[in-house]
């Protein structure tokens, strides 16, 4: 099925993927054998559960999707793992845990669950644990519904690990992760009149380290960070992040390009960045006016813009990650290319995710698009680009270089070369 | 002073072409603009954003869409299919099963995803 997001756990040792039919999958590292020094252990299959199901709204006769928009794990506190994943209405809670051993030897029951005739029972025993083959069940514990008239479109843990907010195109709320039945409201930008609509919020994170604050990116290419100290509803922003525009250089897809589809803190939580169209920004939470860091994605779209406005590709919500050190950012496009960026080296790479030009066990080669012009050998050209094979969600070990590309159809997991 | 008015027109004549040649962004926007004459005459973000909000296939009533269910849980079966398919009308009485399967009055657009 179609994967719609995927996330690594904070130990790096679980990788959790949603698809369009509501399932959740979640894929299990290795343990390092010690006697293969040459590559990190595999991902395997640990545990598929379908998660949400598609709901019809009676009320405004619309159907609710039951695609898993996103994933997010909870740090993990004792041997269970808890993640949080959400379609565009619920939010739910799931408990994964193993189950590797059973009782055997009841007194009354046989071992296959038909109770004995206790007049037969002539002696009692006591039922001992022995070890089974290994069961992960997936259970949901909390359900969070009912408190988003739009779609959600983010959820974010706190970091006091207690709250966590969920935003759609107009609100964002404020749950505690053991009460479903109440949430705060912190943003509400919808006009008293729709007609005035002119942006929606596109995506929160709340701050790594300042259970205090958290930013909402929006569909005019600003971000906000708010404050919950300073009020209960955090309408007006701490701070703005917006990059003055040249109004000579506006045209009509100014605005549906600067839209951002992403934002996510670097894990220092000094920096935060952010993904638009055609660009990757990062921007210093201490500076308001601009980015610090601007990365051109594929900018040899700019003059395809017309067509890509036919087809609807410009309106494509490409997620962007940082890399456990903050060093190097890492975002999709278009014909399974996927693309680096290092921030020390200013050096940037593209690669592709696909089976017929790579195999596997082999060193991905770069890619180069040649925007306009002779074509060299081995480079492709912008027209024979496949806008139908988008990379829309990567993801990145916290800790090691192992990364998580999603296809329309597949995963791929990529690891750097180790010696 | 006639002689002023053609220079200031071919001063503006070369500021619109320099901004053909240096902005592809300005060269695209003509080229939509030359296939929708219409498209951006109301404010363009209201339009867009209206469409996303109400994104989600909207059927007539609960009764409408428990019947699109089945239909594609018909689709999935194809063993349980009834024997001639071809036939919908004179042959015998049609079933929800032999209509067409209904297309959706209000597509939406890949904007609301």
């Amino acid at each position: 099925d179609i994967i719609s997001t995927v996330e690594f756990n904070h130990s790096g040792e679980l990788l959790a993927t949603g698809d369009k039919g509501g399932r959740v999958v979640i894929f299990q590292q290795e343990q390092e054998n010690k006697t293969q020094t040459h590559s990190r252990g595999e991902y395997n299959v640990y545990s598929t559960f379908q998660s949400h199901e598609p709901e019809f709204d009676y009320l405004k006769s619309l159907e609710i999707e039951e695609k898993i928009n996103k994933i997010r794990w909870l740090p993990q506190k004792n041997a269970a793992q808890f993640l949080l994943s959400t379609n565009d209405k619920t939010i739910k809670l799931w408990k994964i845990s193993e189950r590797d051993k059973r009782p055997e030897g009841y007194n009354l029951k046989e071992e296959d669950g038909r109770y004995r005739d206790p007049t037969t029972v002539t002696t009692l025993r006591v039922p001992v644990f022995r070890p089974m083959d290994l069961m992960v069940e997936a259970s949901p514990r909390r359900i969070f519904a009912n408190a988003h008239t739009y779609h959600i479109n983010s959820i974010s843990i706190n970091s006091d690990y207690e709250t966590y907010l969920s935003a759609d195109d107009l609100r964002i709320n404020l749950w505690h992760l053991e009460i479903t039945d109440r949430s705060f409201n912190i943003v509400d930008i919808k006009p008293a009149n729709m007609e005035e609509l002119t942006e929606v919020i596109t995506a929160a994170e709340f701050h790594p380290n300042s259970c205090n604050t958290f930013v909402y990116s929006s569909s005019k290419g600003t971000i906000r960070l708010c404050d919950m100290r300073a009020s209960a509803l955090c309408d007006r922003h701490s701070k703005l992040f917006e990059e003055p525009e040249d109004p000579s250089n506006r045209s009509f897809f100014s605005e549906i390009i600067s839209s951002i589809s992403d934002v996510k803190f670097s894990h220092s939580g000094r920096y935060m960045m952010t993904r638009d169209y055609l660009s990757v920004k990062i921007w210093d939470l201490n500076m308001e006016n601009r980015p610090v860091e601007t990365y051109q994605v594929h900018e040899y779209l700019r003059s395809k813009l017309c067509s890509l406005y036919e087809n609807d590709c410009i309106f494509d919500k490409f997620e962007c990650c940082w890399n456990g050190s903050d060093s190097v950012v890492m975002t999709g496009s278009y014909n399974n290319f996927f693309r680096m960026f290092d921030r020390n080296t200013k050096r940037d790479i593209t690669l592709e995710a696909s089976r017929e030009n790579n195999k596997p066990r082999t060193v991905l080669k770069p890619r180069k698009v040649c925007a306009s012009g002779k074509r060299k050998k081995d480079e492709i050209s912008v027209d024979s680009l496949d806008f139908n094979k988008k990379i829309l969600h990567t993801a990145w070990h916290p800790k090691e270089n192992i990364i998580a590309v999603a296809t329309t159809n597949n995963l791929y997991i990529f690891q750097d070369k180790v010696n | 002073m006639s002689a002023e008015i053609p220079e200031a027109a071919s001063v503006e004549e070369q500021k619109e072409m320099e901004d053909k040649v240096t902005s592809p962004e300005k060269a695209e926007e003509a080229k939509l603009k030359a296939r929708y004459p219409h498209l951006g005459q109301k404010p363009g973000g209201s339009d867009f954003l209206r469409k996303r909000l109400q994104k989600g296939q909207k059927y007539f009533d609960s009764g409408d869409y428990n019947m699109a269910k089945a239909k594609m849980k018909n689709k999935q079966l194809p063993t349980a299919a009834a024997p001639d398919k071809t036939e919908v009308t004179g042959d015998h009485i049609p079933t929800p099963q032999d209509l067409p399967q209904r297309k959706p009055s209000l597509v939406a657009s890949k904007l609301a995803g």
